[in-house]
């Protein structure tokens, strides 16, 4: 006896509507033959994960009309960073996606020192290794929380944020904030590693895999949630790539695609670590990515921890880098190196980059113009959530209403990162 | 670098600088150079586009010097001249798309295409190369002004529908906008 093959969870060819790649338009025939009801899902929506609005056309409970409009969260981050000296513009990028705030700073930071072609020491690489996968715990974690939240699970959201606050307490150890540390300068680290800081991380490590155990032991054979999240919101890997997904967005949907490894930075190619590859493309599975990627994100924390470098944390050049508070008393020459850098601002040689890093959402990148002056001439990031929206309108193909607020949400979007 | 770009269709230029390969083509023939970049290269991954306005590249120091409102030009004599003025640019604005392709064994290539245009030149839509294209372009007309010909729904993305004028160019003030009850004190 043969069994009958398992139906496809994946769609065949493409689902990208036309002409307008990110909108779904209701069809002549369903507008004749049909009721089509506009609906206004948002901007203010407690599911919208901030200030989105969705103009969607239902058809009883069929959505068969979508379309994304953004823009209320728009602040002119890199028109204000024009402004700005190199130095101080830093504290800009962190506030653009306030989830990844880590990450921000850092595709900043290493454009910066592209363009300066400086190199920082060892400790600085490891240790923005290291607060870059706390955040990315971080942020899936507010994620899990959200996402099962809008699907009921309320009991998920106080687990997550249980551990989250213990993150926010290492940001804070480090550096005084627990939110927007600007921790990481360009040539290194702000400020030596605290003491106390490795045990502290020590016992997070502990407890997270448990912890993520837990997060499973909760939703995992839940059967609302699994009907709530299998098989929606489809998205195939070639649409993924023609829409520019990444993140785990793309790798849900069998892509085995990480900036980690592909175009490894920091010290990347130094640790061991999985990455997790689904082939389902749907709501579940994207899931299943973050999750999985948390386990490695502590394990990749617990290597660090472990290997982390003695020595300077950040590079020995003048020009850019303020000199020890102690020199200040005793050296002129400090005592003017900090007053240049503080008040006019370093110098970043003429040219243009793009640096791209793996945030939790994503391929983040930053294109860098500078004339060689003091303040940059133009910033721009590619903002992994801006995109991400782009493919609303494909995965919602053939959604009911109800699920709409758990496709959106699976897509992981940080409105302010959306907007800039 | 590896691979030839040599065939790219309107290449004008090719530049290597922090080792990155930056292609400059000819805006009208940037459908068929993109096309080729994407079934020949392997460049299916279209990470941004990212439009820059030079207005006042060069012109007088270099930007954002402190001191005055209009900056201290820093090449004239006894400003010690150590700042030498940036290299001139063809055109007004500068669209950078930076291409990616997931390479075998997860290695990554990027290069970067660029086309220049003055002040009210229209650039060809790519939205039909790599629909993510969509909502680049929209942002580059919304802060810049660019239009782009052919793209199916070329309207304001993040600044109001009916607001005037595009933020991001160097010639929009900052702090320029209107606000309310300011002057009624």
């Amino acid at each position: 006896m043969t069994l009958a093959p398992e139906k496809p969870r994946i769609y065949e060819g493409t689902r990208i509507p036309s002409p307008v790649p990110t909108a779904l338009r209701v069809t002549p025939e369903r507008r004749q033959g049909g009721d089509i009801l506009q609906v206004n899902f948002g901007p203010n929506h407690p599911s919208t994960h901030g200030v989105l609005r969705l103009i969607v056309d239902l058809d009883g409970e069929e959505v068969v009309g979508l379309e994304a409009v953004i823009g209320y969260l728009h602040t002119g981050f890199e028109k204000s960073m024009e402004s700005k000296t190199w130095w101080k513009a830093i504290t800009y990028p962190e506030r653009i996606d306030y989830l990844s705030f880590q990450y921000n700073e850092l595709v900043f930071v290493l454009a910066i020192e592209k363009l300066l072609e400086l190199e920082t020491p060892p400790r600085a690489t490891w240790m923005r290794m290291l607060l870059c996968e706390l955040n990315r715990i971080h942020s899936h974690l507010v994620w899990l929380g959200t996402a099962a939240l809008e699907l009921g699970a309320i009991s998920m959201f106080w687990y997550c944020f249980r551990e989250r606050d213990r993150i926010l307490d290492l940001f804070e150890l480090v550096c005084g904030a627990r939110m927007h540390t600007r921790y990481f300068q360009a040539g290194g680290l702000a400020e030596d590693i605290p003491p106390g800081f490795f045990d502290e991380c020590a016992k997070f490590v502990e407890v997270m895999p448990k912890a993520i155990d837990e997060y499973e032991g909760l939703v995992d054979r839940n059967q609302i949630w699994l009907e709530r999240t299998k098989g929606l919101g489809l998205l195939s890997a070639a649409d993924a790539i023609a829409l520019g997904q990444s993140g785990p967005v793309l790798r849900a949907s069998g892509v085995d695609w990480d900036l980690r490894r592909a175009e490894p930075y920091l010290a990347y190619d130094q640790v061991d670590f999985r990455v997790p590859v689904y082939r389902g493309g749907d709501v579940y599975d994207r899931y299943r990515v973050r999750m999985e990627e948390m386990r490695e994100s502590t394990r990749i924390v617990e290597q660090a921890l472990r290997r982390m470098p003695d020595g300077p944390w950040i590079a020995d050049d003048r020009k850019v880098v303020l000199p020890p508070r102690e020199e200040l008393h005793t050296s002129m020459e400090s005592l003017i190196h900090h007053f240049k850098i503080v008040t006019e601002g370093y110098r970043v040689p003429e040219g243009e980059v793009y640096v791209a890093v793996e945030s939790a959402r994503g391929e983040l990148g930053c294109y860098v113009v500078s004339d060689g002056g003091p303040k940059p001439w133009r910033v721009k990031f590619r903002a992994p959530s801006f995109v991400a929206l782009e493919a609303t309108a494909t995965c919602m193909s053939d959604a009911l209403v109800a699920d709409l607020i758990a496709i959106v949400g699976s897509l992981d979007t940080v409105m302010g990162e959306v907007d800039r | 670098m590896s691979d030839n770009y040599n065939a790219v269709p309107g290449l004008a230029e090719i530049r290597d600088a922090y080792g990155e390969t930056t292609l400059v083509v000819d805006p009208a023939r940037l459908l068929d150079a993109c096309i080729h970049l994407r079934d020949e290269h392997g460049f299916a991954f279209l990470a941004e586009v990212a439009a820059t306005d030079y207005l006042g590249w060069a012109g007088k120091g270099v930007a954002g010097s402190i001191g005055t409102d209009t900056g201290r030009d820093l090449n004239r004599p006894g400003s010690q001249g150590f700042q030498s003025l940036p290299a001139p640019k063809p055109k007004r604005f500068s669209i950078s798309y930076h291409l990616l392709a997931l390479g075998d064994r997860g290695r990554a290539q990027r290069v970067r295409a660029q086309v220049w245009l003055d002040d009210g030149e229209p650039a060809p839509s790519v939205v039909g190369v790599w629909p993510t294209a969509d909502w680049h372009e929209r942002e580059a007309w919304d802060l810049f002004g660019i239009r782009f010909e052919g793209h199916p729904n070329l309207t304001r993305i993040l600044m109001d529908d009916d607001w005037e004028g595009h933020p991001l160019r160097k010639d929009y003030p900052i702090g320029g906008e209107p606000v309310r009850f300011s002057e009624a004190e």
